[in-house]
């Protein structure tokens, strides 16, 4: 049979020489590499001080937008959930009362929104099913927990926050989507 | 014996103790660091700066694990023999000669514990008495794993005994003499046994690793076929002791490889520099143990480089290949001073 690739070699079983038996020659040749290796760089990257680059399109932790005035924009529609393969969103609807304006754009809101990070398979597909630019995919990673009940973010965790500094930056995500539709 | 050299010898005694200790402690951390390093990774870097703190970490650690000791096992071998393991590697200590003698107001201070001049066969002794450490061990308890890891360990111990006293016979035929202050001044300027004895000293390292139970050769405790080995009941700090015998173990074999091949704490043209006594004898406190690291690296080296041997390939390279070495490397070397070096 013709091989793929130059690299395959063919094994013959036989008893070993004297030399060999010593098994000298090969343990010289082992600890030649082994010392090659004690100079390389180690391929480690130190996780918590160091990150290592994740591509422009990685889905991690979701995020919960605010439109500019910092109202949610989240109606409550349930495509997400809907979309979800997972079925790893739930959601409470509510209707926004009077005074509620600042809080939420529209006139329904999600009173719970909760996905399980366990059960979800960071698929994107809530992001794409969202009509109001509600729910987006994010760079960020989910934190590790102990035990699963923590691992259903409710609002508190999933809605950024209104100031500049705890808003989260998804024009990464935005581009990718808008080009989807332009096609 | 007068009150003072018992005094020297107490406050030496203590002193090697300590840094027999500090050095096994500080070996589980190089031998980290070495592995990773060995594997391109970084090793324990965590506690303190440069992880330096680990080894105090596992040490609390071990303290901290609950005892146990089985029911059905012989409580009083079983809490002996740790002791026994730890006691005898570090007896070995005694006899090695770690530097030129200091000189303070006239007086001098020997750096041996005890200068005997059957040090060689003390050695020996110390180290079949070691072999007991892990034999009692595994049989008090009670546990089939654990008794395989001694049998092994036991039968290991007698084939690997038999080619290292040989090949210190060759040496033991140069030198002249037992004691080990008279084999390093043999070696002085430069002449080191391991330039006579490549055969001779090649057959003692590896059986250095077997007397060790280090990989490649350490069937007695291999996890991957006998869970732990001897030690497969053991926890807390008599596994800790262990543990820690095997790196002191580590620390007195690599201080005997530079005593009897590599010149001890002699240290080529260190005579040319004309130092004073005292400035002399630190120096050759230092040389020695530079010599000890750079084996202890070595061990560490090999050890993260080879597999482990299986059993028939461990006797059969005992048995049937450095036994016949070591006789051949004596009859050679008694032929040579036979006709030549009359």
């Amino acid at each position: 049979m013709q091989s793929l690739t130059n690299r395959s070699k063919v094994v013959v079983k036989r008893e070993l020489s004297f030399v060999e038996s010593l098994y000298l020659p090969a343990v010289f040749q082992g600890m030649f590499i082994t010392i090659k290796h004690l100079f390389k760089k180690p391929a480690t990257i130190k996780y918590p001080e160091e990150k290592r680059p994740i591509a422009p399109v990685y889905r991690g932790m979701h995020v919960l937008k605010r439109d500019e005035q910092g109202r949610e924009n989240c109606t409550a529609c349930g495509l997400c959930a809907v979309a979800c393969p997972a079925e790893a969103i739930t959601i409470d609807a509510a209707e926004r009362k009077i005074g509620e304006e600042h809080l939420y754009r529209e006139e329904k809101y999600a009173a719970k929104y909760e996905i399980n990070m366990l059960r979800c398979i960071y698929c994107g597909l809530c992001e794409e099913a969202c009509p109001k630019d509600a729910v987006y995919l994010t760079d960020r990673i989910v934190p590790p927990a102990f035990t699963r009940g923590n691992f259903i973010f409710g609002k508190d965790v999933l809605v950024e926050g209104t100031t500049p500094s705890e808003r989260v930056n998804v024009d990464k995500r935005k581009k990718k989507y808008n080009m989807d539709v332009n096609l | 014996m007068d009150f003072t050299l018992l005094l020297d010898k107490t406050i030496l005694i203590v002193i090697i103790f300590i840094i027999s200790l500090g050095i096994a402690a500080y070996a589980t951390y190089g031998e980290r660091k070495v592995a990773a390093w060995l594997q391109d990774r970084v090793g324990p870097d965590r506690a303190g700066p440069f992880g330096l703190l680990q080894p105090i970490a596992d040490g609390v650690k071990m303290f901290l694990k609950e005892e146990i000791i089985p029911n059905t096992s012989n409580r009083v071998l079983f809490i002996i023999a740790p002791a026994i393991f730890m006691i005898t590697a570090l007896m070995t200590s005694a006899i090695i000669p770690w530097g030129k003698s200091f000189y303070i107001n006239g007086r001098e201070f020997s750096l041996q514990v005890a200068n005997l001049n059957v040090g060689m066969l003390y050695i020996f002794a110390m180290v079949s008495i070691g072999g007991y450490g892990i034999m009692i061990g595994g049989w008090a308890s009670n546990n089939k794993f654990s008794l395989m890891g001694a049998l092994r360990s036991s039968s290991q111990m007698i084939s690997y005994e038999l080619s290292l006293g040989m090949s210190l016979i060759a040496l033991l035929l140069m030198s002249n003499s037992l004691n080990l202050r008279d084999i390093v001044d043999m070696q002085k300027y430069g002449h080191w046994n391991v330039i006579y004895q490549p055969l001779g000293f090649l057959i003692f390292i590896v059986c250095a690793f077997a007397e060790c139970g280090r990989a490649p050769f350490d069937l007695a405790e291999s996890e991957s076929e006998l869970i732990g080995g001897f030690h497969t009941e053991y926890s807390s700090m008599k596994l800790g002791l262990y543990l820690f015998a095997e790196y002191i173990h580590m620390f007195i074999s690599s201080a005997l490889i530079s005593t009897l091949y590599f010149g001890g704490y002699h240290f080529p043209f260190i005579d040319s520099l004309n130092l004073s006594p005292n400035i002399a004898a630190a120096v050759s406190v230092g040389v020695l143990f530079a010599k000890i690291f750079f084996f202890m690296f070595f061990f560490m080296w090999v050890r993260w480089t080879l597999p482990r041997f299986r059993f028939d390939q461990l006797m059969k390279l005992g048995w049937q290949i450095f036994i016949p070495l070591s006789i051949l490397n004596i009859l050679i070397t008694g032929a040579w001073i036979t006709f030549f070096e009359k």
